[in-house]
């Protein structure tokens, strides 16, 4: 057998004509931290309640450890799952919430009480044992809900969009908890986010999903740097994308007109585009150039300054190319100040060819 | 801001109204029940107990307090269980006659309780089941579970959609999640449920009058008492019929507030 832990081999997943996931592959490793993200509606709950067996494949199999899980009740699989809306038993106390699965497997009551309540000490939160769901803070809820998940000491963790609810302060403080925890585990968590940030953040692999397709498998970095299509490009932020035709190929570069010009991409990987096809390619706000004076020679772009938009030390800067299309940089506030940028109306972009990344046509 | 202010005079002392009309009767007979002249008219007479001592020792009285009793007790059980069942397969399942399923269980109380009366009286007797206690319970079951299904299944509407599915998450199977969750998170509704059936049959009348044939519960004797002659009995007899229904609705009522008031700090 493969070390995989889960295998979804062309899974589908239909609600009556509506098709919710299209024929999804992929796998996940044993200790992996794998991120499902994608915009609300593309399927990221569907594909966790399939993994927890609250769903069924329209076709296709979910495979855990080789074992074939479709037809598995939900009840008899060991996969928890940390709910959005947290789910928590509103009439039991904290203590009694995170027995709740050890009783369900018939631990003796002591035993579960000292478990419930060594995994509460270890979130930090063994204090709030005995009180009422209603009286604990988000945080404190989030706490309760990962222990009792966790407290069966299951091999997989699936959580749906678990921070959703907390403020930007707590959503940090949780990431690294998080991260931490799964560290110090080693067990699989399968974390669905709608947030690039926590995404990035958190997993060692993130699976991109657009309207029930993966659109994209990677570390985030590759996702980051590589899209491999316009819809990720788009969905990770912060990149420009140009499109146009490819003028001349030479194998390991191409040039591409569009509409504000030539300009020279290399390809990276499998792409083979021929003269003649449509194509795009991406180049990130952060890998631009910018400059007040034209520069010699190289991919340019003359732009106007639109707007900026701070980020603690980083700036982005929106601007307006000479079609109308928009063109983000993202530059460190110390540089943009040095400068002086207000005073001349036009601004150059630049990048190295190197660093732009050819998607083909979509 | 002053006119809002006389409005809310107006209601207020429309909404006194609306009570003195309804519990003036009620109240006047409570005191009357107290009173040692045969006749209820003002100036009162002295203070007595002599109409409690005499329903006390009325063995008719009795045996109708008695089944009254068992009537509404198994009334508030059956129907509260048949109420729990019809709406959580309600909020379980999705199938295709469900509208017809949920109109026919709402239907009963939309009927005329003569109809239903003579309807059910009719049926029995088609059977050979009139007259017996067994066959004041079915009627009042019929006409109560209705009422207990929309309570419980109120309960239901305001519950987290995942609670159930976390329960089969974390390893109980569909009969365990239904003790170990929906049980207990609709348990105000149940309680409060059970009280009103019991309240509702007690007090019941047409239809326990058409069919209780020598089982009378305590409203059919009150009604016989009266067609005899005028009785400050009755005052008595209605007073502790008033106490026990209010006492059942009130703790309905109750058991629902405290639930939604600690629901909705949680919400804060
Ligand atoms: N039980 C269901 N019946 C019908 N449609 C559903 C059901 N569950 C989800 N869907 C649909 O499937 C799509 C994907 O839903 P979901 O997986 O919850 O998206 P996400 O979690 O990515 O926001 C949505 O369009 C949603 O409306
Ligand atoms: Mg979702």
């Amino acid at each position: 057998m493969t070390d995989s832990l889960v295998e979804f081999d062309s899974v589908v997943k239909k609600f009556g004509d509506f098709t919710a996931v299209e024929r999804m592959n992929f796998t996940i490793d044993e200790g992996e931290f794998v991120a499902i993200m994608g915009p609300s509606g593309c399927g990221k709950t569907t594909t966790l309640r399939m993994l927890a067996g609250l769903e069924q494949p329209s076709e296709g199999e979910v495979r855990m450890q080789g074992r074939v899980m479709n037809a598995v009740p939900a009840h008899e699989r060991d996969t928890p799952l940390v709910w959005q809306s947290l789910a928590l038993f509103p009439f039991l106390n904290a203590r009694e919430n995170v027995e709740f699965g050890l009783q369900m497997r018939g631990v003796d009551a002591a035993t579960r009480r000292k478990r419930a309540l060594d995994w509460l000490d270890r979130l930090e939160i063994g204090e709030f044992a005995e009180r009422d769901i209603s009286s604990l803070s988000g945080g404190q809820k989030q706490r309760v809900a990962l222990a009792r998940s966790l407290v069966t000491e299951p091999k997989i963790l699936l959580l749906d969009e678990p921070l959703s609810a907390l403020d930007a302060n707590l959503v940090i403080r949780m990431q690294s908890m998080l991260t931490r925890l799964q560290r110090e585990l080693g067990i699989t968590f399968v974390y669905v986010t709608h947030s690039q940030s926590e995404a990035f953040a958190m997993a060692d692999r993130v699976v991109i999903m657009s309207r029930g397709r993966i659109a994209q498998i990677g570390t985030p970095k590759d996702i980051y740097r590589a899209p491999d299509n316009r819809f990720v490009a788009e969905f990770v932020g912060r990149n420009n994308i140009i499109s146009g035709k490819i003028k001349s190929s030479s194998g390991k570069s191409v040039l591409i007109n569009g509409s504000l010009g030539d300009f020279k991409v290399s390809l990276g990987g499998r792409a083979k585009p021929s003269p003649g096809d449509e194509g795009s390619f991406v180049i990130a706000a952060d890998l631009v150039h910018l400059s007040s004076k034209k520069p010699r020679a190289g991919n340019q772009i003359e732009c106007s300054l639109i707007s900026e938009e701070f980020i603690g030390s980083v700036v982005t800067l929106f601007l307006e190319a000479r079609d109308g299309s928009e063109f983000k940089v993202q530059i460190q506030e110390r540089e943009l100040a040095d400068m002086d940028l207000k005073h001349t109306g036009k601004v150059f972009v630049s990048w190295d060819p190197e660093r732009a990344h050819y998607i083909g046509a979509d | 801001m002053k006119p809002d202010r006389l409005l809310k005079w107006f209601l207020y002392g429309y909404l006194g109204l609306v009570f003195v009309f309804i519990f003036s009767p009620i109240l006047f007979s409570i005191i009357f029940s107290f009173n040692s002249d045969r006749f209820p008219t003002i100036p009162l007479g002295g203070f007595t107990l002599k109409w409690y001592e005499t329903i006390w020792q009325d063995p008719d009285v009795w045996e109708a307090a008695r089944t009254s009793l068992l009537v509404s007790f198994s009334v508030a059980t059956i129907a509260t269980f048949l109420g729990f069942t019809t709406a959580y397969t309600d909020y379980r399942y999705r199938f295709k006659l469900k509208p017809l399923y949920l109109a026919l269980i709402l239907l009963p109380p939309t009927i005329p309780l003569i109809i239903m009366a003579l309807a059910m009286l009719a049926w029995f007797a088609k059977i050979g089941l009139s007259g017996q206690v067994f066959s004041i319970i079915i009627a009042h079951t019929v006409l109560t579970a209705p009422f207990a299904m929309a309570i419980i299944r109120l309960r239901l509407s305001q519950m987290d959609e995942s609670l159930e599915a976390a329960a089969w998450n974390l390893g109980a199977n569909q009969w365990r999640a239904l003790r170990r969750v929906i049980i207990p998170f609709c348990r105000p509704a149940i309680v409060s449920s059970f009280c009103l059936t019991a309240a509702v049959s007690f007090d019941e009348f047409a239809i326990a009058w058409f069919i209780s044939g020598l089982n009378k519960t305590i409203p059919v004797v009150i009604l016989e008492i009266v067609t005899g002659n005028i009785d400050p009995q009755v005052n008595a007899i209605g007073s502790f019929v008033f106490l026990t229904s209010m006492t059942l609705v009130i703790i309905a009522q109750v058991v629902l507030m405290t639930k939604n008031k600690t629901e909705k700090e949680n919400h804060d």
